[in-house]
């Protein structure tokens, strides 16, 4: 029978699916309860230096095919959010903690003092679309990428993910470009900017007005970013956008992906979709001859003409 | 969006506002309303089906805003969401403090309905804030009333009320929604403790649907998993009563 585990880096997986940042994440308990529900690893709550409210309601649009959201990166500061950190390594799975910052010494104080909270992992968020002064605000320029993961590497001894936004012309150049600054692995991607206007307000519904789309609809752009990344850079690629089946993992894979992450997909389907991504991956790999997730991985860019 | 046909004063401190839509909710469930460009906020559903509509307290801009809207005008609503109550047994024990009573009274007259008998012990600050009274009764529940300051009825919590009644009568289920205190207070009492409880909770939510955790308690989450929970749940939340996240995740107390 195939095995779905996997060697992230150094990071131990039972199985090649990690919670998104973002999603459920604010609360070490709730992280439990997700890799309770099979998730191989976590990703926490986007963290910065000091406590922050978030964008005013509303703050998610619901769409047929996905979800605009305008969180802000609300969190409550590095400080207060070792404690759940702490938590969240009851789970027994990689604990990856994600910081955004505005500066090279911002991230790379925030990385240090995640890995002294205990993250297995960093995650650098490159990414946000609507988060002024941060995220893909500094994560489209690919010299500014280049220093974080820099800076970032320095600060700490555990792996280093830098997560990339697709709101640019070239993501396979922020990739290079992390790759450069010494990034153990590439995330991609966020999600893509995005605005929904209601008719009889006459207004966008978003309190931010902009927002970031993720779910089914933006699974086409991820696949294709994936894609790219993966020719263009050695180092590993985590693949997330859409991915709410065995099927749309296996895209992601087959694209270049060693790893997925699963957000949106915990609003249709609830924490149970990490079960199910894993038992329909097995369920391909065994009916398709593959051992591992490994054997899988970029396989779509080989056999063409 | 949803077009408002009615927004009338319910108590001194309160207001009901009633949309030409229907909402097919089940009683405990709540909606998200947007007020266009001041804010969107969940609220229990007080009025299912044809005349729907949402009992809500005058508590900040989000509210205040909605208390002046008039006929004719429109609200954003996303719902309804969550898990409402189970009628589970013959005989009911409603215990509503303030504005829980909104989601409350839809219960009360289902259960009505269908022929159970149901005393609800109705408890606010003073008589001019007790809220569906009269609804209740009209729809066939034993009502009994307290009030802090003793304007009207029993002179105290609700919870004590309620305490008595158990302590003389045999219910099958207790359902009851108030503030966060309360609820804890009524599972602290000993006479609740042989009894199957539902409670309706409240907590800081943002998105509604189950991704943001701002309303988590001990890793469930009152959007999605609530806002109706069992005592199995209640009694295991250590959160319960206690803490709470503000807008940026701060655990802050209750």
């Amino acid at each position: 029978m195939a095995r779905l585990s996997v060697d992230l880096c150094g990071l131990k997986m039972k199985n090649p699916t990690m919670l998104a940042s973002g999603v459920l994440d604010e609360t070490g308990r709730s992280m439990v309860e997700i890799a309770g529900a099979g998730a191989g690893a976590v990703v926490t709550k986007s963290i910065g230096k000091e406590p922050r409210p978030g964008h005013s309601n509303p703050c998610v649009v619901e769409l047929e095919f996905g979800l605009i959201n305008a969180m802000g990166l609300p969190n409550p500061g590095m400080g207060e959010y070792a404690g759940e950190v702490r938590t969240a390594r009851a789970a027994g799975v990689p604990v990856i903690g994600s910081v955004f910052g505005g500066t090279e010494e911002e991230f790379s104080e925030l990385a240090r003092s995640m890995q002294e909270a205990g993250a297995d992992a960093v995650e650098l968020n490159l990414s946000c679309p609507h988060a002024e002064g941060y995220g893909s605000e500094i994560g489209s320029d690919p010299d500014r990428v280049e220093a974080i993961c820099r800076s970032a590497k320095r600060a700490v001894s555990v792996p280093v993910f830098a997560k990339l936004t697709p709101n640019t012309h070239s993501i396979a150049e922020l990739a290079r470009a992390a790759e450069r600054g010494g990034a153990d692995a590439v995330v991609a991607i966020n999600t893509l900017k995005a605005m929904a206007i209601s008719p009889e307000a006459r207004m966008p519904i978003l309190g931010n007005r902009f927002g970031g789309l993720s779910g089914p609809a933006i699974r086409p752009v991820g696949v294709r970013c994936v894609y790219e990344i993966y020719e263009a850079v050695e180092i590993p690629v985590i693949g997330v956008g859409g991915i709410r089946s065995g099927r749309d993992a296996l895209e992601y894979i087959m694209a270049g992906a060693s790893a997925v992450q699963i957000g949106t997909a915990l609003w249709t389907e609830g924490p149970g979709v990490f079960k199910k991504v894993c038992q329909e991956l097995l369920e391909f790999m065994d009916a398709n001859g593959f051992s591992s997730v490994g054997d899988m991985v970029g396989v779509a860019h080989t056999g063409r003409a | 969006m949803f077009t408002v046909v009615e927004n009338r004063p319910e108590t001194r401190t309160s207001k009901t506002m009633l949309f030409e839509q229907a909402l097919g909710a089940s009683p405990g469930q709540f909606v998200m309303v947007w007020v266009p460009g001041v804010d969107e906020f969940p609220m229990s559903v007080s009025y299912a089906g044809d005349a729907a509509g949402i009992t809500y307290k005058v508590v900040g801009e989000g509210t205040r805003a909605l208390a002046r809207m008039e006929k004719g005008d429109m609200v954003g609503i996303r719902g309804p969401y969550g898990r409402g109550f189970e009628l589970n047994g013959t005989s009911l024990l409603i215990v509503a403090g303030g504005l829980g009573m909104a989601p409350l009274a839809l219960l009360v007259e289902r259960a009505c309905e269908k022929g159970l008998a149901v005393e609800a012990v109705i408890g606010a600050r003073s008589a001019d804030e007790l809220l569906f009274v009269e609804r209740a009764a009209r729809a066939g529940a034993k009502v009994h009333i307290a009030t802090d300051d003793g304007s009207r009825g029993f002179k105290g919590l609700a919870t004590e009320l309620a305490g008595r009644l158990v302590a003389r009568s045999r219910f099958d289920s207790v359902y009851a929604c108030g503030p966060e205190r309360m609820i804890a207070g009524l599972l602290a009492m000993e006479g609740i403790a042989h009894l199957p409880v539902q409670a309706s909770l409240e907590r800081l939510m943002k998105c509604g649907i189950g991704i943001c955790d701002s309303c988590a308690i001990d890793g469930k989450h009152v959007c999605r998993d609530g806002p109706v929970f069992s005592e199995k749940d209640l009694r295991a939340f250590a959160d319960l009563g206690r803490t709470r996240l503000d807008p940026s995740g701060r655990r802050i107390p209750v």
